[in-house]
């Protein structure tokens, strides 16, 4: 039984590795999507891409705050792939109510700069920040051992910034010639939403199965 | 007679002086260049000729040339070709050019109807302060500039119900093309703003996949339309009405009643008018080409193949 769980066990960080480079690459992915999205409102002038990048960067270091604080209190797996769930649900808005959410902007809002920071602030901040909290909840979960923290934590960002910028070449170069921003922002969102549904079954599997574990699980968790 | 003779020679010769200008890899020299939000600008001087061009020194990125000594005449076929609309439209009072250029077609297009209105609209400032510096670009209560995303201004303008009688889209040029003026919602934007006998001219560069989706785009909001083109260049016009195309009778003498006020512009608009081809009659792209939307439009990614 112990032995088929460590089995199991042992596939647990490449797991995390995995989900933490899915995140990288759909953060890209939906960033360089944006400037397609909000084109048709606010052009493509350069400001565009000032808002697009600072509404980015903004949620993302509100996300590693928010992240790193849910990480303290009974981090685990389940959790984690909560959080892809979440994040996955937040993106498909960008997909299917853009449109008028932008025209209302559009509207409001002579000056397509502010036009199109608080249009970028209206879709993309909350997806943004909870694909934020990914990175320090990874640290968390992969870290075991004090000394190895930094090593874990480079090759964390090692893993999901490849991701990112695999998923900012792959999406201008190749997926945008293919299909249609909406298609490939539901793909990304279902890709999230299914690697947190797997890290939750991977959780559930992982669980001591053994009635004995389970007493002793039980007991640990009462103390 | 004679006087005619002379006027035809001197066109000719000068048309051999513009081209030869234009091919010969001798030194031009740069009379101003300068990094801009969007793109490098250069100012060349050759021979007489001074030409806009954009980002890298070669022939294809030129944006607007104009004879030093004789301003008013036009250099370039496109910018010719433009002149179409006329055959489709003959008496436009409200024009609307997105894409500034050089702002000689503004320049030119003020003295031919000294009445009309004419707002051009560019979405980088500096190559405005470069077409007042160098082209001899000029506003007055007439003619006016705005710094804007055509695609911003045009749905700015349909919320304002404005109506243009021609709009010429040209801000195309060989080397980029701003995508979402590409799309078969920009095309409804822009079809909204043609009053009713409005005539639209997109110039364009489009070659091999480009070419077909923009072509099914285009004729998937207007129906069919007139592709302007002679075949020395890789350029194209695309010529658009609120009405049905106008038969060839009414063309021919249309390009009767134009040819002297557009002779001193060196647009000799009867030859013109052969380059004119309906896609009612021949349609050269495959019927079931994807079209290019907002959610779909990889115009540059298309074009480079």
């Amino acid at each position: 039984m112990t032995n088929k769980n460590n089995k199991i066990q042992q596939w647990q960080n490449p797991l995390i590795y995995l989900l933490a480079f899915s995140s990288g690459f759909c953060i890209m992915g939906i960033e360089l999507l944006g400037g397609r999205i909000l084109a048709p409102f606010f052009g493509s002038s350069v400001h565009i891409w000032g808002s697009i990048i600072t509404v980015f960067m903004l949620s993302l270091s509100f996300g590693y705050l928010a992240g790193g604080k849910l990480s303290t209190k009974s981090a685990s797996l389940n959790r984690y792939g909560l959080i892809f769930i979440f994040a996955g649900i937040a993106i498909l808005p960008v997909a299917f109510s853009s449109e008028w959410l932008m025209e209302a902007i559009f509207l409001a809002i002579e000056d397509t700069r502010y036009g199109s920071l608080l249009a970028s602030m209206a879709l993309f901040f909350i997806p943004t920040v909870i694909l934020g909290m990914i990175s320090p909840y990874s640290v968390r979960l992969l870290v075991t051992d004090k000394n190895k923290s930094g090593q874990v934590a480079g090759f964390l960002y090692f893993v999901s910034t490849l991701g990112s910028a695999l998923g900012t070449i792959i999406t201008s170069f190749y997926l945008v010639l293919l299909f249609e921003v909406n298609n490939i922002i539901t793909v990304f969102s279902s890709i999230l939403i299914l690697l947190g549904l797997s890290a939750m079954v991977f959780n559930r599997l992982n669980q001591p199965t053994g009635s004995s574990e389970c007493i002793s699980r039980q007991g640990a968790t009462n103390e | 007679m004679n006087k005619l003779l002379i006027t035809f020679l001197v066109s000719v010769l000068s048309n051999v002086l513009i081209s030869a200008a234009l091919n010969t890899q001798a030194s031009a020299e740069t009379i101003h260049s300068e990094r801009s939000l969007y793109r490098n600008i250069l100012v060349e001087e050759k021979r007489g000729l001074r030409c806009l061009k954009f980002n890298v020194k070669s022939a294809k990125t030129q944006q607007s040339c104009m004879l030093a000594d004789d301003p008013q005449r036009l250099v370039f076929n496109y910018t010719k070709m433009l002149f179409a609309s006329l055959l489709v439209n003959p008496n436009p009072e409200r024009i609307l050019i997105v894409g500034l250029g050089g702002g000689t077609m503004s320049n030119s297009l003020h003295q031919i109807f000294p009445d009309a209105t004419i707002t051009n609209v560019e979405i980088d400032p500096a190559v405005i302060k470069v077409a007042r510096s160098y082209f001899g670009f000029f506003e007055n209560e007439k003619v006016t500039s705005v710094v804007q995303d055509g695609r911003i201004f045009v749905k700015r303008a349909v919320l304002k119900q404005q109506k243009y009688d021609w709009i010429i889209l040209d801000a195309f040029n060989g080397d980029y093309i701003p995508e979402h003026l590409m799309t078969q919602e920009f095309l409804q934007e822009t079809k909204a703003l043609l009053s009713d006998n409005g005539v639209l001219a997109a110039n364009t560069f489009s070659i091999s996949d480009l070419y077909d989706v923009e072509s099914a785009t285009y004729k998937s909001v207007f129906g069919d339309f007139f592709n302007v083109r002679n075949k020395k260049n890789s350029n194209r016009i695309i010529l658009t009405s609120e009405k049905p195309l106008p038969q060839d009778s009414v063309i021919a003498e249309r390009a009767k009643a134009l040819t002297t006020i557009l002779r001193p512009f060196n647009v000799n608009i009867t030859e013109i008018s052969r380059y004119m081809k309906s896609t009612a009659i021949q349609q050269d792209w495959p019927k079931d080409t994807r079209l290019l939307t907002d959610q779909y439009s990889p115009a540059n990614l298309l074009n480079l193949k």
